[in-house]
């Protein structure tokens, strides 16, 4: 079960006005010291249909910061953890061993391994949210399609996108209860 | 590569060993759970012999198999220990235990075969007058554990015994514990890897023991765990193939996809089908028993965890 947290952070992406355009993806690599070669964030486009019949779908990705995430429960020393106060999964890199169990549990495949050897992924820019400030994605996107906040508060303006608007979430099946949900 | 309904899915995505398909885990890990498996067969095989009284007909298994369990046993976990990408941090499974992880029971369970399973070897070791071995007896409190596990025999025999069913099957579970990975996602992959273990290690006895009774017993036996290896694959096929879609499609990996190929020839003609074919033609006196049949026993056995192991990171859902 999921552990009792203070706020419930999560994050929307608002496809109507998502270009693509990976302003997130750099802002994200800049402000987090992401290795090169490597990536927490990125944009998806997914074509459908046959030529000339063809719709696009493209939106900016990360980890879902799930309510019942399988990295938390299949890591073996307690390093990938639900961080409390905001609810978001963390991964504590002075207890990683590399094990790679939580990235093979992950069915978005948001974790990649860090070339120092620990497990890295999106931290929902923690250490803004402690500021009170916005995620490094949600800052410079330029079409304000990222929305981050927390989904306890019914008041807040991710709960009441969430509420008002077509949100779906990614991959179900697996039990994730993802905090990603893409506004459509 | 996800199973999912797109005409054409692009990411700019593209993490080493994650894109385009997940592999991060490579030979270290199919060795490790080969090496668990066999040392799971070696000791429940010894605990057997061991608690039917039957060590004068079983000689090898009631001698020579604890002793080779412990050294095998680490020689797989120095495989897993290359597989860690942060070296350094690996007491850190022993300073917490974590309910949900089959990993962590894993790391716990395999310090315990280590202490009963090292000792039962180590007294098997001392009295076998192989090199060495009165040299080790001399040392402190060597002849003390000795005496400890001779006079706790059984309880010891019956402690490995449960030890290696648990290190058996947590060696499957260890896969199995992804939802994420549609492949692996099925309890059934703990019967199965324990009946291979049991299996590899019956072999590996035959391989060894001098004595001919002792090696057509072990041969017999391996032949039923390996119909019983038959069922359980069986079953792992039908669980897929009968599953969602996403079971569907990587039950193709398998039986005609990248991976189909070393499965039908590796695992399931040259470890299964070849040598229940000798064994049975071996017993009805149609045929010499020979070591071959063992020896692709132990090519199957690891074969199996490594197609299982590659094969199952190829496909999400």
């Amino acid at each position: 079960m999921a552990p009792r947290v203070e706020r419930r952070f999560g994050m929307t992406v608002d496809q109507v006005r998502c270009v693509g355009c990976s302003a997130c993806v750099l802002a994200c690599a800049d402000e987090n010291g992401v290795p090169e070669g490597h990536t927490r964030r990125w944009v998806s486009e997914v074509v459908r249909g046959r030529f000339p019949e063809l719709t696009a779908e493209v939106w900016s990705d990360c980890c879902q910061h799930c309510d019942n995430p399988p990295c938390v429960s299949s890591c073996p020393t307690g390093a990938s953890h639900v961080e409390p106060r905001t609810g978001t999964t963390q991964v504590h890199k002075e207890r990683c061993t590399g094990c790679k169990a939580c990235v093979a549990s992950c069915p978005y495949d948001a974790r990649y391994v860090h070339p120092d050897g620990y497990i890295d992924k999106c931290t929902l820019c923690l250490h803004r949210l402690e500021r009170g400030e916005r995620t490094a994605c949600e800052a410079i996107c330029p079409t304000s399609a990222i929305l981050v906040g927390d989904l306890d508060d019914p008041s807040s303006e991710i709960s009441r996108a969430v509420r008002s608007r077509h949100a779906k979430q990614q991959k179900l099946d697996g039990g994730t209860r993802p905090r990603f949900f893409l506004l459509q | 590569m996800q199973v999912q309904d797109y005409a054409e899915l692009s990411t700019t995505r593209a993490n080493p060993h994650i894109d385009p398909a997940l592999h991060i885990w490579g030979w270290e890990v199919p060795v490790y759970l080969f090496l668990g498996g066999l040392v799971a067969g070696l000791l429940v095989l010894n605990a057997y012999t061991v608690l039917t009284r039957r060590e004068r007909e079983l000689p090898a298994a009631a001698r020579v198999f604890p002793v080779l369990g412990v050294p095998l046993l680490a020689v797989g976990l120095g495989a897993l220990f290359l597989d860690l990408e942060y070296k350094l941090h690996v007491f850190r499974f022993y300073t917490t235990f974590q309910l949900s992880s089959p990993m962590s029971w894993g790391s716990w369970i395999l310090l315990v075969v280590f202490a009963t399973g090292g000792l039962a070897g180590l007294s098997a070791y001392v009295k076998s007058g192989w090199p060495l071995a009165t040299f080790v007896r001399g040392l402190p409190f060597v002849g003390a554990l000795e005496r400890l596990a001779d006079r706790h025999a059984r309880g010891l025999a019956a402690a490995n015994a449960l030890l290696g069913v648990a290190l058996g099957i947590y060696t499957g579970i260890l896969l199995s514990g992804f939802a994420a990975r549609p492949l692996w996602n099925t309890g059934l992959l703990g019967p199965l890897f324990l009946v291979s273990g049991l299996s590899t290690g019956a072999a590996l006895g035959a391989l060894l023991t001098r004595d001919s009774g002792e090696r057509h017993t072990l041969l017999r036996l391996d032949l039923w765990l390996m119909l019983g290896e038959v069922v359980l694959l069986g079953l792992w096929l039908l669980g897929l193939l009968t599953g969602g879609e996403a079971a569907r499609a990587s039950s193709g990996l398998v039986l005609g996809g990248p991976y189909a190929a070393a499965f039908w020839t590796l695992v399931v003609a040259v470890g299964l089908a070849v040598p229940i074919l000798l064994e049975v033609m071996a017993l009805r006196g149609r045929w010499r028993q020979t070591l071959v049949a063992p020896a692709l026993v132990l090519v199957g056995g690891l074969s199996l965890r490594f197609v299982l192991v590659y094969a199952g990171q190829h496909l999400g859902y």
